[in-house]
């Protein structure tokens, strides 16, 4: 029998792992604003894509949130006011992005819609830095006292490590959009993403091999889950070889699968390597926050299985639906919201 | 200490920010949905123009309200670790559930409505916005029962040094969340009824599209009236509520120190010294207290020093008494405000009734100014339930100075504090901004870089992209 707070384990990692996958394309998109939009026009195009769908993809990162306060309460309490520079400064990019897509162009003048271009812009290029810096130094291992309290200073936080790993997703990301882009414009913009992710192919490979690698030598993951680390990572390898192929054909649907597919088994990997940890301590293993000691009653989790068991389908459901809706791409002789 | 302090502010200037957006969100919403029902049942295209024009304050606000939100729901565990610890169990659920059962749906159906016009058969858009509408109080009932939690703990026990679910029915049925929750979504009514009656009583006195803006005038009027009257007695119910709950609150929101004399009589004004605990040069009207707390003309309600003894019993030495001035003040302007309301929609019906509303532009214009008393409501309100329950961030379970992160210093809560202090500022100056511009613009006018039109035999979009 699965334990419930395993259960959790499980489903809160998956509500991350969407998380990164839905709205990994949407902050690929953001970056393309400033990369790949030669012209307002193209500018407006690309918000357009994601403008039905962003919010309901951010909803994704709070009902992680959600999931974890109440399947495990000392995670939440552990992670959010440890890292408190990083999530304050995730939610400033947050906020400005957020509001940004509905504001910018509801003026025309131009100093307004650089600032707001600039709050996408940067919206979109840091939540994936940040969140990529604090997986990657999650399995590293970070300075928990006996009391479960995390002390980290700029170092824990920010090295070479977890800047990698920030950068990673970043390019992910926006490799992610790329695809994203090619599968929902025509013409000269859909042309040019494709042209601008192939130019960028191998040295988004390059870093996230690289990553792999820092992984093995800066943290415990291989020693202790490299049987199931080694297929995952040659799983997400398989993937972005395939990438090539799609691309290739001009098979965008695929290759927005391939992207996808490799952001969430990049992102997997990380709870993979942590379970049965939730929070490693780097002063002494004992500190280890885990699914058993850090989980909420089981009472609690009972009920909000059942919660989630029957709610999950309809919130699918409609999701799905609603990128049903909006499956066609975005041109110019439509009406553009954004 | 100081974090303490500094945590406080974040979280109540942070929450009460939230809290100008939410009631917005809410009442537009409802107010909508019922503006395109009527666009759909009568195919009159007033209604669509209509839920176009407010419409657009709605989305703006809306955006404002969800990135405001995503602090709110990170800041528990950012500042108050040790209160998510203690909680968490409890706390935790009703806040995942409102993300499962009400941010998922707001947030894609309103994509589906604002993007949906040309794109989904009529009943099926009007669906969209009732869903989202539906949405929004559904989001109102999780939180509130959170609140509910904090202000009323129950259906839960203390084990493993912290609170943990035993009985969702009582979190569920807790007498507080079913007097709160009316109370909250009456208000968040009128906030949006109001808004719409000012904003068009602004228009009619510059005599632009009066037809337009008298209809919305009077649909959000009777809309206004009748959660004006809901909010008077919501709120009767949570006096009469207070009293037996969180009695402590209910003394210092009345300044009484002793306990009042039978019949209680209900204070208007006074002078609240709170070193020499007294008040003096009370204001009063007799048996409203009574009436209020008890619903019925007897009966005497307990004073501070009383109430303050008991607690010194059960919890230990310390000092159980809130801020009396800020609970007291806060109370009164509520409640005048919540007269205000009634008078003002009452004046309106009556002039409405008579065809005259036009003819009094003196009406007009405090309906124009109207538009605050419900922001005023909303945030005294709020100030008032949450300050009352001081020292408690969990009622009799865990006191506030107990639930501060320890591992956040001053200099990161002043950075926190300060930057989003800004960010907010910013905001709140972009939107009133926005609304001016869509005000001035008025609703027959579209944006002037609005000019492709969708064509209906455009298949170049279609996508074949699997194939
Ligand atoms: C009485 C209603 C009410 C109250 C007391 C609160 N909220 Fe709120 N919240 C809403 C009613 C609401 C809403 C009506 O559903 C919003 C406001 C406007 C909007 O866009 O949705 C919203 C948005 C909103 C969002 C963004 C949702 C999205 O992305 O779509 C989050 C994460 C929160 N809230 C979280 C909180 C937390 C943690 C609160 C407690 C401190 C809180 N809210 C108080
Ligand atoms: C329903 C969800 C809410 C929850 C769970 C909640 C929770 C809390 C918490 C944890 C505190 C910190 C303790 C403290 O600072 O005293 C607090 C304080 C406060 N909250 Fe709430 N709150 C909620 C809603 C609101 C709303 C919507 C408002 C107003 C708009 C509000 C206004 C305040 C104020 C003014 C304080 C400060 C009290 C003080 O510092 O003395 N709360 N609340
Ligand atoms: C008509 C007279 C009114 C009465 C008798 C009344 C009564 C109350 C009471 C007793 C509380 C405190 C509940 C607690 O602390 O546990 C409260 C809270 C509140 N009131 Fe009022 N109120 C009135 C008018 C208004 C108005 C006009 C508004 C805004 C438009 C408003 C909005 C709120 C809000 C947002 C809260 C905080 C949420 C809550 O605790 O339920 N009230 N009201």
């Amino acid at each position: 029998m699965m334990h419930l707070s395993e259960l959790w384990f499980l489903l809160v990692s998956i509500l991350f792992v969407g998380f990164v996958f839905l709205e990994g394309f949407d902050f690929g998109v953001g970056m393309g604003t400033k990369f790949l939009a030669r012209t307002e026009q193209e500018k407006r195009i690309l918000l357009n894509t994601i403008g039905p769908v962003w919010d309901a993809n951010e909803v994704w990162l709070i009902i992680a949130g959600g999931a974890m306060f109440a399947a495990f309460p000392h995670w939440y309490a552990t992670l959010f006011s440890g890292f408190y520079f990083p999530f304050v400064i995730l939610l400033l990019a947050l906020i400005a992005r957020g509001v940004a897509f509905e504001f910018r162009s509801k003026v025309g003048a131009k100093q307004w819609r650089l600032a707001w271009d600039w709050s996408i812009f940067l919206g979109s290029l840091l939540p994936p830095f940040l969140l990529g810096v604090m997986f990657a130094s999650l399995i590293k291992g970070l300075p928990i006292d006996g009391e479960m309290n995390m002390y980290a200073g700029f170092t824990d936080i920010v090295n070479l490590y977890t800047v990698v790993g920030g950068i990673a997703f970043v390019l992910l990301s926006y490799l992610h959009g790329l695809m994203f882009i090619g599968l929902k414009t025509t013409g000269e913009i859909r042309e040019r993403a494709h042209r601008m992710a192939q130019r960028i192919y191998v040295i988004i490979g390059v870093v996230v091999v690289l990553f792999v690698s820092l992984t093995a030598l800066y943290t415990d993951a291989f020693r202790d889950k490299g049987t199931f680390l080694i297929p995952l990572y040659s799983a997400a390898i398989i993937a972005y070889a395939c990438l090539y192929y799609f691309m290739y054909k001009k098979k965008e649907g695929w290759s927005f699968v391939s992207t996808g597919l490799v952001l969430a088994l990049v992102t997997s990997s990380f709870f993979v390597a942590l379970f049965p940890n939730v929070m490693i301590s780097s002063i002494d293993v004992v500190n280890n926050l885990t699914v058993y000691n850090a989980a909420s009653g089981s009472y609690s989790l009972k009920l909000m299985t059942i919660v989630a068991v029957t709610l999950l389908p309809f919130v699918l459901a409609y999701q799905v639906w609603s990128y049903y809706v909006f499956r066609k791409r975005v041109t110019d002789k439509e009406h553009l919201e954004y | 200490m100081e974090e303490l302090i500094l945590a406080r502010i974040q979280f109540a200037s942070t929450t009460l920010f939230h809290f100008i957006f939410v009631p917005l969100s809410i009442g537009l919403a409802f107010i909508i949905a019922v503006m395109q029902t009527m666009y759909v049942l009568k195919e009159n295209e007033l209604y669509k123009k209509m839920t176009k024009f407010w419409g657009a304050f709605f989305l703006i606000n809306f955006a404002v309200g969800v990135v405001t939100g995503i602090l709110q729901e990170f800041q528990f565990g950012m500042n108050w670790s040790s209160y998510s610890r203690f909680v968490g169990d409890v706390f935790g659920a009703p806040l995942a559930v409102e993300a499962l059962l009400a941010f998922f749906m707001e947030s894609t159906f309103i994509g589906l409505w604002i993007f949906g016009w040309d794109k989904l058969p009529k009943r099926i858009h009007l669906a969209c916005i009732w869903l989202v509408s539906i949405g929004t109080i559904l989001s109102a009932f999780w939180i509130l029962a959170a609140n509910s939690f904090m202000q009323n703990p129950l259906g839960y026990t203390l084990q493993n040094g912290r609170a943990e679910m035993n009985d969702v029915f009582a979190v569920l049925t807790n007498q507080k969340l079913w007097v709160a929750f009316p109370h909250t979504i009456f208000a968040s009514l009128t906030t949006g009824a109001f808004f719409i009656v000012g904003v068009s009583a602004w228009k009619m006195l510059k005599k632009a599209d009066v037809e337009f803006f008298k209809r919305s005038f009077q649909i959000s009027l009777i809309i206004g009236m009748v959660s004006a009257l809901g909010i008077a007695f919501s709120g009767h119910s949570q006096a009469t509520y207070l009293v037996s709950a969180q009695p402590m609150k209910m003394a210092a929101a009345e300044g009484l120190w002793d306990d009042s004399p039978d019949p209680a009589p209900w204070t208007v004004f006074a002078l609240i010294d709170t070193d020499k605990q007294e008040s003096t040069m009370r204001v009063e009207v007799p048996y409203m207290l009574s009436y209020l707390a008890y619903e019925q003309f007897h009966g005497s309600v307990q004073g501070m020093k009383n109430i303050q003894a008991q607690y010194e019993q059960k919890y230990g030495p310390g000092n159980y008494i809130p801020p009396v001035k800020t609970t007291f003040w806060s109370f009164r302007i509520m409640v005048v405000m919540g007269g205000g309301l009634l008078l003002l929609a009452l004046i309106g019906l009556v002039l409405q009734w008579r065809g005259r509303l036009e003819e009094s532009p003196a009406y007009l214009k405090w309906m124009v100014a109207a538009i605050f008393i419900p922001y005023i409501g909303n945030s005294f309100g709020w100030i008032m339930s949450e300050i009352g329950r001081q020292p408690w961030v969990v009622n009799g379970l865990m006191r506030t100075a107990d639930g501060v992160s320890p591992n956040v210093s001053t200099g990161q809560l002043l950075f926190s504090l300060i930057s989003f202090s800004l960010i907010y500022t910013i905001l709140a100056i972009v939107m009133v901004y926005l609304f001016v511009k869509v005000i001035k613009r008025g609703p027959h006018e579209k944006l002037p870089e609005d000019v492709s039109a969708t064509d209906p035999f455009n298949t170049e979009g279609n996508n074949y992209a699997f194939k």
